[in-house]
Parts: C-alpha cells; structure tokens; sequence
C-alpha cells in the first residue's frame, strides 16, 4: 500500500515549511528513514525523513514551496504500485514567495510507465482532509492533558510524527509556547559582532519603486506571532540596577591568563552563570506562568537569546547552576553555531526557565527585553564601560554595568525581583560569592 | 529449598495428590509399566497400582472418554497425553464433554479433570508434533487452562488443577521437562488464574508463557544490556487470564510485547493484546506487538525450524520498536 508523505509539524510551533532541497528524486527507491528533502520550519532547516520503504512517488511539491503541514508532499509506493490516483490532500501553495508558478511548471509528472492518474491540482487551496489530523499515542494524550500542554505543538518523533511519551518529556511539561522568543537580537557572545547580519533585507541603494514588500520568513513569523503574545498580554515592569564589574573584569582576566590556550572564559559566561546561581537563591522567580497555576522550576536552564541572519532564537543552556564557566561558554559557543546554521533541534531552544538577552556588545548601555513567556523573567545586559563612579570618598573611573531584569507580575513582585537581582549583583560585584 | 527437574515437580505433585485424595487416579499411554514417555509417572504405579495407574490403548478419544465419565461418577482423573498433538483426536471428549457436562446438567455434574501433556515444539519433530495448542483450548468456555514455565510452578499449578472441580488443561513441554529449579517441598498450591512477574523492570512488558518464559527473559537480559529495563509477566494461567497483573504492569511501563509460541492468528498474544488496549489503552505509549511462531506449518529443517520460533533476538527487536529506539 502506497504511503503519503506528509509536511509533518518539524518544530513545535510549526504551522507550515517551506520546501527547501529533495533529497530523493521522484521515481527514486527509498528506504525508511532516508532522508527526502530539507524543510524550512519557522525555526530550523530540519529534514523530513521517509515513513516507509518504496519509490517516491507523486511529488506534489517543487522546491521553494510553502505548504500548511499535514498536507501530501509526495507518495511512497510500492515498485510497480498503482497509485491511489486521487490524493486526499490537495497540496496547498502558500501565498508567500514565487511558490505558485513554480508549482504549475512543475506540477507532478508520471513517474515511470502505465501508471494511471488522473490530473492532480497541486494548485488549488482545497481544505486538506487530513491536515491537523494530531498523531499521538493514548499516553501522550492524557499526559498532555493533565500537564495542560497543547499537542499540536509538540514535535512527534514516532513514525508518522506520532506524539509519544518522550516527546512530552522532553518538552518539560512546556506551557502553551514552547518556542523561544528572545527579544532583543543579541549576537552570540561567542562570535562577536561580525555574525551579526540581517542580510535578507533588501538594500535601499538597490531598491526600485517607493517601497519593496519582503515576504515573512517563516522565523518571522514566529517571530511576530510570538512577540505579540509577550509584551501585550503579559503586565511587564522592569528593575534596572547598575553593576560594578572592577573585580569581574579581574577575574576574568586572571582566569583567561591561567587558562592560556586551553579556553577563554567571557562576561556572557560569567553572567549565565551567576544569573542561574542567583536563581537557585530566588525560586520565586525561576518560574513559568501557566493558565492555572505558577510552576516553579527546581531545575535553572537559561535562555540565550542569539541572533541569527533574519531573526533570533533562543537556545537553552541546561543546567547552568551546575555547569563549570568553560562548559557554559562551550555549550554557548556550540548552540549559537548550530543556531545560526540553523541546525537547532527543538529540544536545544525549548524548555528554557529565564533568560539572558546581552546587547553589550553593540555599545547598548540599557534596554527592556521582551519576557518569553511561559518564563517569568529575563534580563537584559548591557555594556561594559568605564564610568567616573563615587568610590570610598572619591571620583574614580570603574568598569560598570546596568543590567535591566523584565518581570511579569502575574509571578513575580516588585520586591521579588529586587532581591533577585540584588543577589545577582553581589554575586557579580564579588565573584567570589558564586562559592557561598 | 530442593531443587527438582520440572518433570519431577510433576510427579511430586501427582504422588502428593495421589495420597492425599483416594479419588485421584492417572491414566494415559505408557505411563504405568513405562513409566511415563518423558518419566513423569516414575514410581507410581509401583506406589498405587494398576488401579489407580492406568496404561491404556493408543486410542485418545476412548480414554478421554473413559475419564470424562469417571469424573461424573466422582473421581478425580488425570489423562495424560503422550503429547497434546495427539489429544486433538480426544477433542470431542475435551470441548464436547468435559467442558459442556455441568453447564448441560443445569450444575448436576461437576467434571473435576485434568488433561496434561507436552505442549508446542521440541527439536525436529515436524509440522505435525510441533504445534501448540493453547489458543485452540483457552477458546472453550468450560475449560481452564494453565501452562506453567517452571518447576515450582509446574507443581503448584498441577495440584490446583486436581482439586479444581472444572476440567482443567495443563500444558507442559518436552523442552521443558529437564529444566530444574526450587521447588517448595509439601503442600504448595498455584492458585489458577494469577500470572507472575518474572522479573521487575520499568520500560517495556514482556509477556509470555511456557517456554517464551526463557525467550522473554533472555531478551531482558539483552535489553538490560542496552540499558533498557524490562518486565518479563509470566502468565502461568491462560483461562482465566489475570487481567490486573497485565494492565498493572503495562500501566507502568507503557509498552508490551507477547510472545508466545502458537501461531499469530488468533493466538493467546490477541486476547492479551485485547486486554491491554481495552483496560491499558490510556497508558499506551506505542501499539503492542506480538512475536510469535511463523505463521507456517513448522518447518522440520533444523535451520528454518529455528528461524520459525520466537526467540530472544526476535523479542529485542520488538521491544526496541516499541520504545521507539528503532
């Protein structure tokens, strides 16, 4: 029996991907597992894999071409199989990008001889019988039920996309947005500022007419949709403290000259750090917001938000409280490399219970981020810069910092957020007091 | 506690029932002056005489029969056959009357009989001799059927199938008959109906019965190896089936794989599969699966007899399926 290969839902906030790549060719055997095309979800460039074994059949979807998941892309089909000649899903091209013509001119070809089919319309945005239908084992569903999570923004990694119990757990009990939303584009502290690009802007020299529509990316979108859930239903306020970062700086410096070669210790990492130990000192705010209930994390796993060519995401750094500086700044390192490559799994952005924007490097001396939420928090680190301060009696130049921390106030208060960030403070004033 | 040959627990139990109850009496080919074709019935014609032991005529119907109505009359029976390939000529007997007599008698007549012997393939005997007949008796309402996988379990589930006032089929297994382990001495009654966990584990349920038991336990040897952590529940009792010993155990780990060594069709592995998805469905993370003999008349190759069986790397296989590792 002939297999439908489905968009299936690649992150867990997709809605639709875009084709970017096959792999497989149609008429190709494939084997199940085999990769058959790159997809650009609204997070990553992920591969969609094959269900079953056979010959790729009915590719209904050319490259470049955004369709609603759930929707057939192709067929896997027995050799010599009649093919179901009337696909229940009529492949959808989305209104974004160059899609439909394409998907005219390429419109599915007969693949070999004698195979009977009626023609397809690739074209049409017919209702897709099958779309939304929500694999998931009876396990999954009650779990979800009972955590509250919403399904259709988990990511099935059994066959067909199947939701399992893994899945469930791997999501943390993730409250209804499981993605990342970041707010300020930040580049990996890692990189520098050289990665920074927004290149898919279209540049002003070279621009004709009065303005130019740029169709939304699918990070965009999410983007946008997801920002739109944050600042505006979410009662922010935010604390700003300036920090004295004299004996961090010599601390680092110390740390990096004993290192030599062997690593390279950074503010970010000595931030993430101290933010997470400061966060096992103030559970209050180490807290997700869910419909019903605050869940306070006993576990600290800092967001950080990391800028990528056309939008941000955050990856998640598990553990931080646990986890040595080098360690941080390799993980750091790793996950903004594999963000920018967009090779991010969804299990490295999700399930994140604070966060850390850092626009230090652009010479930001302040700013508000935008909490992601379920998180309750996020603070956002500004530069480092030498300013005359009042120190023992006198005006001496010290390296200071302001770090502003954005609450939501359905969690945390005022006061809640004050001694939170107090600590953190102390902690990054004296280093040492990560030891206490 | 001694440790016994599995047909030594049976004959523990035979001679202990034979001399607690005057109505209990042995009958079938060979198990008097021969002793028994696998020695189940050493020493106990010597013990009870030919009265109470009887060598009968190859002729399974008429000695079914015979059974049949001594247990009317009030004894206690015990037919052995030689092995339960030769027993499908006593069908009639088993399905017909036994299991219908008390339910015909409007509750007059209680048939208080065990038919026992070997069950399922051994080594080479050919698709005749090689079949295992447990999905085809645990079908009939009136019959209650135990296929015990150990020594000790060998023993307490026989004795419970003497004292049961039902007709009762016991399975045994030519492959099973020299296998050895504790049983407890005296008075050590299975009570029919309660499977046992074989082994504890968290991740994936292994079913089984009868000599799957040593597949299945194998296999979560195998796949404790791969660190995963699995259950092995003996079912001991296929008619009634405990039901609650099953759910509890998928309930815990999510995942089941039967085994068995009938055919897929229509085999033991449907009926638990059945339970599962019907009390279990909720805490199902993965469909069941079964692993079960090749649906083939077995072959008498020794290599495709082999592949034919269930075995532990077939069973890995499937659990590892089902946890999705695959």
């Amino acid at each position: 029996m002939a297999t439908k290969v489905f968009m299936e839902a690649l992150s867990p906030t997709m809605e639709e991907g875009r084709l970017v790549k096959w792999h497989k060719r149609e008429g190709e055997v494939v084997k199940a597992g085999e990769t058959l095309a790159e997809v650009e979800t609204d997070k990553a460039i992920m591969d969609l894999v094959a269900r079953a074994d056979g010959v790729l059949r009915q590719v209904a979807v050319t490259e470049g071409q955004t369709v609603p998941v759930g929707n057939v892309v192709a067929v896997i089909a027995a050799p010599g199989e009649n093919v179901d000649t009337s696909p229940a899903v009529a492949p959808v091209v989305s209104g974004s990008g160059g899609g439909r013509r394409e998907a005219l001119k390429d419109s599915p070809t007969v693949a070999g001889g004698g195979i009977a089919r009626s023609a397809p319309t690739p074209v049409v945005a017919a209702p897709a019988a099958e779309a939304g239908r929500l694999r998931a084992s009876p396990l999954a569903k009650r779990i979800a039920k009972e955590a509250g999570v919403d399904l259709q923004l988990v990511t099935g990694s059994g066959p067909g996309g199947r939701v399992v119990k893994r899945d469930l757990e791997s999501a943390a009990g993730r409250a209804p947005a499981p993605a990342s939303v970041p707010t300020a584009l930040a580049p990996s502290p890692a990189t520098g500022r050289e990665s920074f690009r927004v290149s898919r802007l279209p540049s002003p020299e070279r621009a004709e007419g009065a303005y130019q529509d740029v169709p939304l990316t699918q990070i965009r979108k999410t983007i946008a949709k997801r920002l739109a859930t944050s600042l505006g239903p979410i009662p922010h306020f935010f604390l700003t403290t300036e920090v004295d970062m004299e004996r961090a700086a010599e601390a680092r410096d110390a740390l990096n000259r004993q290192l030599g070669d062997r690593g390279k210790v950074s503010f970010n990492d000595v931030i993430v750090k101290a933010t997470a130990l400061a966060l096992t000192k103030h559970r209050a705010c180490n807290a997700w917001f869910q419909d019903d209930h605050i869940r306070y994390w006993n576990e600290v796993h800092i967001g950080m938000a990391v800028a990528v060519e056309d939008g941000l995401i955050t990856p998640v750094i598990r553990h931080a409280d646990l986890k040595a500086l080098l360690e941080i700044g390799g993980e750091a390192r790793d996950l903004a490399e594999k963000a920018r490559n967009r090779r991010l799994q969804p299990s490295e952005y999700t399930g994140a219970t604070f966060s850390v924007s850092n626009l230090g490097m652009f010479e930001i001396d302040q700013f508000t981020a935008v909490i992601n939420p379920p998180e309750a928090g996020i603070i956002a680190v500004g530069s480092i810069a030498p300013k005359p301060v009042v120190w023992d009696g006198q005006v001496v130049p010290r390296r200071r910092m302001r770090i502003t921390m954005s609450c939501d106030h359905r969690v945390i208060d005022g006061a809640t957020g004050a001694a939170f960030l107090k600590t953190l403070k102390e902690m990054l004033e004296n280093p040492l007091a990560m030891l206490l | 506690m001694p440790t016994l040959t599995y047909r030594d627990a049976l004959n523990q139990a035979l001679r202990e029932e034979m001399q607690r109850d005057g109505n209990v009496f042995l009958m079938g080919e060979e198990v008097g002056v021969y002793q028994g074709a696998y020695k189940v019935s050493r020493g106990l014609l010597e013990e009870f005489g030919p009265m109470r032991v009887v060598d009968t005529p190859i002729a399974e119907l008429g000695f079914a029969g015979i059974g049949v109505g001594a247990a009317m009359a009030g004894l206690r029976p015990v037919i052995e056959f030689m092995t339960w390939n030769f027993a499908v000529l006593a069908l009639d007997q088993i399905v017909n009357s036994a299991a219908k007599i008390l339910y015909e008698s409007g509750g007059q007549l209680p048939i208080p009989i065990v038919f026992r012997g070997p069950n399922g393939a051994a080594l080479q005997l050919g698709a005749q001799h090689s079949q295992a007949w447990e999905s085809w008796l645990s079908h009939i309402p009136g019959l209650k059927v135990v296929a015990p996988a150990t020594p000790a379990d060998a023993k307490g589930l026989l004795k419970a199938a003497i004292r049961d006032d039902n007709p009762v089929i016991v399975l045994e297994g030519e492959m099973l008959y020299n296998t050895k382990g504790e049983v407890p001495e005296g008075e050590y009654v299975v009570p029919i109906g309660q499977a046992d966990v074989k082994r504890t584990g968290q991740d994936v349920t292994l079913i089984c019965h009868s000599k799957t038991v040593s597949v299945a336990l194998k296999a979560a040897e195998q796949l404790a190896e791969e660190g995963v952590s699995a259950e092995v529940v003996d079912l001991r009792s296929l008619r009634p089936l405990d039901e609650a010993t099953i759910t509890g155990s998928v309930a815990k780990t999510n995942r089941a794989v039967v085994v068995e060594e009938g055919w897929p069709h229509c085999g033991i592995g449907a009926q638990v599969v059945d339970v599962i998805q019907r009390e279990a469905f909720d805490h199902l993370d993965a469909p069941v699966l079964r692993v079960t003999q090749a649906d083939v008349p077995m072959p008498y190759n020794k290599q495709l007899e082999r592949l034919a069986k269930p075995s532990p790397e077939k069973v890995v296989a499937a659990a590892r399926r089902v946890l999705y590792l695959d």
